[in-house]
């Protein structure tokens, strides 16, 4: 049996850390497809990378309600490790959620299942943090809208394969939408639902 | 321990995580207002407090802080606010527009142009730029959600109708991203083409009204308009008496009772620096100057 002595640890510097860990998001969330760096380290629960758990720390608390997808939800020692360090309720009702952690791209549920948020309040709305397998080669992705000088272009391995198809529903839910954090290791780059991307093939 | 215990930046950490995930959404969504839990800050409403919230939720060791009220770094207002950060976070200061990292300021933009490494930070009064057509926030709030813009265009037409041209000078309501109708702050309106794909990002605090709102870099900023009536920025037709600037927003500063004045850049880290770069106006000094000039203090 895991005891709390026996998990992971956060931050070594809780604010200086989570401030670190905020302005690479932000920045991600600025520039859309421009991969960040996650910097400060922090210990890393079963099946989580160290983007998600610094993510984790920086952003959930007891006002956040999260979901996990089934592959995370099954390690006991994840679970135990987020409402130790942030104290956010898991949730089974996705739609309910402020953030949802997929490990398993490739079970990804319908977007439609999350929190789109509302005509009146579209900030009310899910951000799905993706575990993917690259950010640096794979597929060729055009990426343009807001934050984006003309084109950026990404390389990124990602699960599952029709994840940047299935988020066209963004342009016409504007400005309810999913904004997307996809994580590979250290790695981040974000996915607001101005984006529009093309695939380049690989 | 005799001295109060701050944490870094002054906020505590559940604030800043709230103010944090606020800041995330409202780049997410270019122009929406989104509401936050504004805590009350050690000055008043007025003085910034949206503005001081949202710079210490980003600010970092690393950065090199510039504060600027009115285009001033040495106002009442641009200096507490600087050494506020100064003490809690014990961040560099600066008042050299392009050696900052964040950039707050209250009602003006720099004239020197922002880079991809900056945020600026808006101090915004009333966020809601139909909040004077239309009272009830479930109203305004409808309207944005159906991009119900027409009461706007009503309001300066109205102006045309009146005075013959869009008389309003500042707070001039901008479009973002082709959506979302935005109260930039009260930024004179000769600063609204500065928003449009700035290389910066630029975030917006209203501490009383609880709200923030952001533009991302390289994002479209429109000023609204007529075909018959398209958007001027406006400028006192004059060179800056100090420093000769054809091309930068100018203060009226009366000098005397007699009904004399002269125009002098509002950006005064601009006007220093071209003045240190040799450039010269008519005057050879700011009128308080040129008095302790003359003192004995030399």
């Amino acid at each position: 049996m895991t005891t709390i002595a026996e998990l992971p640890p956060g931050f070594v510097d809780k604010v200086l850390s989570a401030q670190s860990t905020f302005r690479s998001v932000m920045d991600a969330m600025a520039r859309p497809g421009s991969v960040r760096r996650i910097v400060p380290g922090a210990g890393t629960p079963d099946r989580m990378m160290r983007g998600t758990a610094a993510i984790a720390l920086t952003l959930f608390d007891h006002d956040t309600p999260l979901w996990l997808d089934a592959r995370m939800a099954e390690s006991l020692e994840l679970v135990k490790w987020l409402k130790f360090h942030t104290g956010a309720p898991v949730v089974q009702d996705s739609s309910i959620a402020s953030f949802a952690l997929i490990s398993d791209g490739g079970a990804l549920p319908q977007l439609e299942r999350f929190a789109l948020g509302t005509s009146e309040y579209p900030d009310r709305s899910t951000t799905l943090i993706l575990q993917v397998d690259s950010l640096e080669a794979g597929r060729s992705f055009e990426l343009r809208g807001p934050g984006i000088d003309g084109v950026a272009m990404l390389n990124a391995s990602v699960k599952p394969f029709d994840l940047f198809e299935r988020l066209h529903v963004n342009e016409a839910l504007f400005p309810r939408g999913i904004d997307v954090v996809l994580v590979a290791d250290d790695a981040l780059v974000a996915i607001p639902r101005t984006t529009r991307i093309v695939s380049k093939g690989s | 321990m005799n001295a109060p215990a701050y944490n870094f930046a002054y906020l505590d950490e559940q604030t800043k995580r709230m103010i944090r995930r606020a800041i995330l959404k409202a780049i997410a969504i270019p122009g929406y207002q989104v509401p936050f839990a504004s805590r009350e800050m050690p000055m008043p409403y007025g003085w910034g407090t949206g503005g001081v919230q949202v710079t210490a939720a980003i600010l970092g060791p690393a950065d090199v802080l510039k504060v600027i009220d009115q285009g001033s770094d040495d106002t009442t207002n641009a200096i507490s606010i600087r050494k506020f950060f100064a003490k809690t976070a014990g961040v560099a200061t600066t008042t050299a527009t392009e050696d900052a990292t964040v950039i707050q300021t209250r009602h003006r933009i720099p004239e020197t142009a922002l880079s991809e490494n900056q945020v600026l930070v808006y101090q915004v009064p009333i966020p809601e730029p139909l909040r004077f057509l239309e009272p009830r926030e479930t109203e305004t709030r409808r309207m944005h959600a159906l991009a119900e813009y027409g009461l706007m265009h009503v309001k300066l037409y109205e102006d045309i109708a009146r005075f013959g041209h869009i008389a309003t000078a500042y707070a001039y309501p901008v479009k973002v991203n082709a959506r979302y109708v935005m109260d930039p702050s009260p930024t004179p309106k000769f600063d609204n083409p500065k928003m449009d794909n700035c290389p910066a990002l630029q975030l917006f605090g209203a501490g009383r009204e609880k709200r923030i709102y952001a533009i991302p870099p390289y994002t479209k900023v429109v000023s609204l308009d007529f075909e018959d009536h398209p958007f001027e920025p406006y400028r006192f037709n004059a060179p800056c008496a100090l420093c000769g600037a054809e091309n930068s927003y100018l203060d009226e500063i009366v000098t005397d009772d007699k009904g004399s004045r002269m125009f002098v850049c509002s950006d005064t880290d601009y006007c220093e620096g071209r003045q240190a770069a040799g450039h010269h106006g008519s005057e050879s000094a700011a009128p308080y100057k040129e008095k302790a000039q003359g003192g004995t203090n030399g």
